[in-house]
């Protein structure tokens, strides 16, 4: 009953220094459908989601071991650049590029692949920005810093700048964790948009959010997976105790 | 009832009826004393100079800037040939410095192995305890020798068009001046850019890394831009280094008080006219003539300064598209 799998890791195994943060992790992502990654503080699931486009291993003393399928092809043996122009990311705490307005944050992406003529780039950065939802709010004043922006405007412009590089795959790290509700329900109606085009993977310790945007959870404790499921079934019927005590409310 | 303030209610609490203030007091007394003792020495080094100079004021006047002629012969004076030596060498070396010194930065900050690090860094800022004597030295007897046989003879054959390189190659001369001075102010702009780089937030880099940015479009795109402003003050404060640096200086800039008409010109700057003829000046005339240079290398000193500030400020308001 899942669909096609977009995105894949097998036995991974994740370490800080000489300590795993996460321990033999085998999940799969299915196409176009989001998936949460719920758990309590620590229990390493934004360091999986960082192994997912080889963000970890950019933190100094860092080491993966185990496989990540893109497409059945192991992201580890291909060049990070180019696995990273396929998997965008979305991190906690808004970080659009302070310096740049908000055309340059969204463009950023189409420099780094070289030199595109101007109109193109143009419909890139329109066609981002609408896909963010921002286009409306920003259409008048794109040359204006992006730090100008509220921060949910913000994270908003990174979702875009993340788009505008035609990522297949969109991972968000407890994307919503720095806002205020309001900003907080127009991501989760963004991500319930995207998951027509992108495959989305998103680290939340809000379990009610999980509950609302992902097709399928997965429960993470102390670095190991505990349960996958379809949503649903997670919150509704756990299989595992440990899942059930954690949504439960009973620790965490 | 005068007051319709309603009282605060008493508390049973034994707080301590009064915190003492005099220490407060007695801080800001003593850092005010400071902060207006250092604004009055600075006053007063243009007070002593102004003074000591009136007599050159009052024989040449305005003229005293526009002047090209330094001729203690017939007691003439004119401050053009030094401001023309200062500026020329200060700019080469800010040419040659800034590149190598940001480039030591970024290599630093973004591309050395962990290990080599520390020792780069250390090493880099052990040019700074090089007293400036010891680069005069190294001046006079290593580069000199080896600007006045090899260096300027192929810059005179292949750049000799440019105009630049006109006239004989002594190896002490502004270029050589300029060179030296290089590598000292090259520790300043290097330090200070390396700390500005370092304070790049991660999320800004992880920006960056995460949309498929290389290691060098990182650096450009994400820490550069970031750390402009920093950058810009460090260079700035080496520039200040270099425009009144003088003891290296005097040593190989082949002082002679005529403006340079190349870069291989012997010339002299503003600090290396005070170190040579203020001691050995030929009359009451030309000692206020070498303290109105002072005077007037106090001054592009501080136009230095309120332009870099103008232009920090400037850079740091706008978040206007950013080409390097």
């Amino acid at each position: 009953m899942m669909g096609a799998v977009k995105l894949k890791s097998e036995q991974l195994t994740a370490y800080y220094g000489e300590k795993p943060a996460i321990r033999d992790i085998s999940l799969e992502f299915p196409d176009r459908r989001v998936t949460a990654i719920i758990g309590p503080s620590g229990c390493g699931k934004s360091t999986f989601i960082r192994c997912l486009n080889r963000m970890h291993e950019t933190a100094p003393r860092t080491r993966v071991e185990g496989k990540v399928l893109l497409d059945g092809e192991d992201i580890y043996s291909e060049d990070p650049v180019r696995v990273r122009r396929r998997i965008g990311m979305v991190f906690q705490k808004p970080n659009p590029f302070a310096t740049m307005s908000i055309y340059n944050n969204v463009s950023a992406a189409l420099r780094f692949n070289g030199r595109h003529p101007r109109d193109y780039v143009d419909a890139a950065v329109v066609r981002s920005l609408q896909q963010a939802a921002l286009w409306d709010e920003v259409k008048d004043r794109v040359d204006t810093p992006a730090t100008s922006l509220s921060g949910g405007q913000q994270q908003r412009l990174c979702i875009a700048r993340a788009l505008a590089a035609n990522p297949e795959v969109l991972l968000m790290d407890e994307p919503c964790s720095a806002l205020d509700p309001l900003a907080t329900t127009k991501i989760e109606e963004l991500i319930g948009q995207l998951k027509k085009d992108y495959t989305v993977v998103i680290v939340t310790h809000n379990l009610q959010q999980a509950a609302r945007v992902a097709d399928y959870t997965a429960f993470f404790y102390l670095g190991g997976l505990i349960e996958f499921a379809p949503t649903e079934d997670l919150f509704e019927r756990p299989r595992e105790r440990l899942t059930e005590q954690y949504i439960t409310g009973r620790f965490g | 009832m005068e007051s319709t303030t309603p009282s605060p209610p008493t508390s049973t609490a034994p707080i301590a009826k009064k915190v003492p203030r005099w220490p407060d007091r007695v801080f800001v007394g003593i850092i005010a004393a400071i902060g207006v003792g250092i604004l009055g020495l600075a006053l007063g080094i243009v007070a002593v100079l102004a003074n000591g100079a009136q007599q050159s004021f009052h024989r040449f006047g305005w003229g005293f800037l526009y002047g090209t002629t330094w001729d203690p012969d017939h007691q003439i004076f004119g401050v053009v040939p030094f401001v023309a030596g200062t500026l020329i060498t200060s700019g080469i070396a800010l040419l040659i410095a800034f590149p190598v010194a940001l480039g030591a930065a970024i290599f630093v900050t973004t591309q050395a192995p962990r290990f080599l690090r520390g020792p780069v860094g250390t090493a880099v800022e052990l040019l700074a305890a090089i007293p400036s004597v010891i680069y005069g030295l190294w001046g006079l007897y290593v580069i000199h020798p080896y600007m006045e046989t090899v260096v300027e003879p192929a810059l005179k054959t292949n750049l000799g068009w440019t105009g630049l390189f006109n006239g004989p190659a002594y190896g002490l001369d502004v270029l050589t001046a300029g060179l030296i001075l290089s590598v000292m102010i090259i520790p300043t702009i290097c330090a200070v850019s390396r700390d500005t780089l370092l304070a790049v937030p991660d999320a800004q880099k992880e920006a960056a890394l995460s949309l498929g940015a290389t290691n060098w479009e990182t650096t450009r795109t994400a820490m550069i831009p970031y750390a402009r402003s920093g950058i810009l003050g460090g260079t700035i404060l080496g520039l200040g280094r270099a425009l009144g640096e003088t003891m290296a200086v005097t040593m190989v800039v082949g002082n002679v008080d005529k403006v340079p008409t190349s870069l291989l010109s012997p010339g002299q700057t503003i600090s290396s006219l005070i170190a040579n003829e203020l001691l050995s000046s030929s009359g009451p005339l030309q000692t206020a003539a070498i303290l109105e240079c002072g005077l007037v290398l106090l001054a592009i000193s501080l136009a230095v300064n309120v332009a870099a500030r103008l232009l920090v400020w400037r850079v740091t308001k706008t978040g206007g598209p950013i080409t390097l």
